[in-house]
């Protein structure tokens, strides 16, 4: 077990590092961010003095060693737009992102397990069309056209939640909806399709050969089985959403890492792409190995053979 | 004479599939009394398991359907029991065991919880008590150091050891009857021989009544005192082991024990094959579903279903048949 734990995280720091390093040099074909950040008529002269400067006139491998020599020292430069630390600024904006992904979780989850349970356990029946038939549209509804049309009807129609923003509940609840439907359809039609291949299983007659309570083969046999392959889903899910969704966020005007990173795109401001993608890839690597460990929980046979 | 333990009368189930309506169980009717040994032999879609399932309510719905009949388990009519009754009595007067004990057991459960979750359903014992309940139980069916074993998940055990839960599983409340399913097919033969010879011992112990389905003619000469051959959702011949292995009436049951391997005999002989192939049930034919295989069939055989009648002077002997097998056979055997 020891010696798994060491080789998974060796395993996640070389994930991030080979995202951290892509970046870098993805961001470098962007183009030059010194003509940007200067106002329209600038000299030749300042261009490059600003290049300098930024130490954007350095070789690209120098550029790059120093680059990893301060991310080791977890400090991804000044940020070209905002002139303070780029992790700070990228930092200041995962509170948002965070309380955005984990209300669209818990709404998704809840709706999305009560769903697929219906669904699986009231096989062929009118629920079952109904809800896959939901879950099915929502799933397939572009996340950009959810969140207009919800912002037109209960923001501009009836007026009754503000149409982006943040601070209060209320600027919310739009932005979670709009997560949660895809959330949840997701794990309803995952939860279904594993809870039927569990019904097929030898163990449920098992189960109902020894007379148990349908409650007891619901939740001990059923649904303890079912959980092993939603958990990967809601992981996957869950590191997404924490990525900062872009759209939803620049949808709704949220303050998140998502419209952060996208703005900083946009700017040619590298050090806050480079600390914003840094930050999801670390989120998306431990939460990848939470999950890990999780299925040793969930499934002794996995817990075997590590 | 004391009421059977159980009696099956008419009992008729049906599958509907997509190419129609299959007829697995075709007016079953037989009984059983207490402590006795019934072994039911017959090859795949012959209803052997098909039965047991539909008396005991567990065989899903759709597609299976219970078209008619009665289950008298003392007296009560199973078919007609809610399922809450239907469920006390699984697991508790009534025990099952099912083949394949590689999924029969719930993968992310110890052993010991899914022994002391049927032993809470159906007794008073918790904790502490059920422990030493399910320690007791696989004692029992001879798994050395129980205690520890109990803490360990199913992929920890060994076929053999598997099959044994399965069969602590059914004991574990004393039932009154026992069905095993194929409860030895996936075991080789010196493990079978020991869970043969464990069931033998409980059953003289506790006077439990068994249903051994296999299709197994070995394993049915070993354990029962009945043997009920089964074909097409029918009975073929059904009667007291030694009567049916000394002279069976039916075709079928002669094919079967013919297809046995002789002990001593030259290992270069070719054991003896029923023609054909099991018939499409969705299209069965008409008459005696085994006529079509049959060497021996009448054109009778092939239109008209034959009842169960007496087939020889031993008292429940009974044979579907609307020939005399050992007279053909005799004069078989007189023509050379």
């Amino acid at each position: 077990m020891a010696g798994y734990l060491v080789r998974r995280l060796l395993e996640s720091a070389l994930a991030v590092w080979g995202v951290v390093t892509i970046v870098f040099f993805v961001t470098r074909v962007l183009g030059d961010p010194a003509a940007l950040l200067l106002p329209i008529g600038a000299s030749a002269e300042q261009i490059e003095a600003l290049r300098d400067n930024l130490g954007l006139n350095q070789p690209l491998f120098v550029q790059y060693l120093q680059f990893l020599g301060q991310v080791v020292q977890g400090d991804f430069g000044t940020s070209f737009q905002h002139g303070r630390p780029a992790l700070e600024v990228v930092m200041e904006r995962m509170p948002a992102t965070a309380l955005l992904a984990g209300s669209a979780m818990v709404l998704g989850i809840l709706i999305g397990a009560v769903a697929g349970a219906i669904a699986a356990l009231k096989r062929g029946s009118l629920a079952e069309l109904v809800v896959m038939a939901i879950a099915l549209l929502g799933q397939a509804t572009p996340v950009f056209w959810l969140g207009i049309m919800l912002i037109l009807y209960f923001g501009v129609n009836l007026g009754w939640l503000p149409t982006g923003g943040y601070g209060t509940f209320a600027h919310l609840v739009l932005p979670a909806i709009t997560l949660a439907v895809f959330v949840s359809a997701s794990i309803a039609r995952l939860l279904r399709s594993s809870m039927l291949d569990i019904l097929r299983e030898d163990y449920i007659r098992t189960a109902r050969a020894k007379g148990l309570m349908p409650h007891t083969v619901f939740v001990w046999h059923i649904a303890r089985n079912a959980l092993i392959p939603v958990t990967t889903m809601t992981a996957i899910l869950a590191g997404e959403l924490l990525g900062g969704s872009v759209v939803t966020e620049t949808v709704f005007s949220w303050p998140g890492v998502g419209r952060l990173i996208l703005q900083a795109i946009q700017a040619k401001d590298f050090p806050v792409i480079q600390a914003g993608v840094f930050v999801v890839a670390s989120l998306f690597v431990l939460i990848n190995f939470v999950v890990d460990l999780l299925y040793g929980v969930l499934d002794p046979r996995i817990r075997a053979e590590r | 004479m004391a009421p059977p333990l159980l009696e099956i009368r008419n009992l008729t189930v049906a599958f509907d599939t997509p190419a129609g309506r299959v007829h697995a169980v075709n007016d079953l009717s037989y009984t059983l009394n207490e402590g006795e040994t019934l072994g039911v032999v017959g090859e795949s879609g012959s209803g052997k398991s098909v039965h047991v399932l539909a008396m005991l309510g567990l065989l899903p719905s759709p597609p299976a359907k219970i078209l008619s009949g009665e289950v008298l388990f003392q007296g009560r009519d199973l078919l007609k029991l809610p399922e809450a009754q239907l469920r006390e009595l699984r697991g508790g007067q009534i025990g099952m065991v099912f083949q394949d004990p590689m999924s029969s057991l719930n993968p992310v459960l110890t052993v010991g919880r899914q022994l002391r979750e049927v032993i809470e359903r159906h007794s008073d014992l918790r904790g502490a008590k059920a422990e030493a309940r399910a320690t007791e139980l696989l004692d029992l069916v001879g798994i050395p150091n129980p205690g520890a074993r109990l803490k360990q998940y199913p992929h920890e055990f060994s076929g053999g050891m598997r099959q044994r839960v399965m069969i602590a599983i059914g004991l574990s409340c004393n039932p009154k009857l026992l069905i095993a399913d194929e409860a030895t097919t996936a075991l080789d033969v010196t493990v079978q021989a020991q869970i043969l010879d464990l069931v033998r011992d409980l059953k003289d112990r506790l006077g439990t009544t068994v249903i051994w389905i296999t299709h197994d003619m070995g394993v049915v000469a070993e354990l029962a005192d009945t043997i009920q051959v089964m074909y097409g959702g029918r009975i073929m011949e059904r009667g007291p082991v030694r009567a049916v292995f000394r002279q069976p009436h039916s075709a079928y049951t002669w094919g079967l024990l013919r297809s046995l391997p002789d002990e001593g005999a030259r290992a270069q002989r070719r054991l003896y094959q029923i023609p054909g192939a099991p018939p499409d049930m969705a299209n069965p034919p008409a008459g005696d579903p085994f006529a079509p295989r049959n060497p021996y069939a009448t054109d009778r055989c092939r239109t008209e279903v034959p009842p169960l009648r007496p087939a020889s002077p031993v008292p429940g002997h009974m044979v579907a048949a609307w020939y005399d097998l050992p007279a053909r056979l005799a004069a078989e055997a007189a023509h050379g």
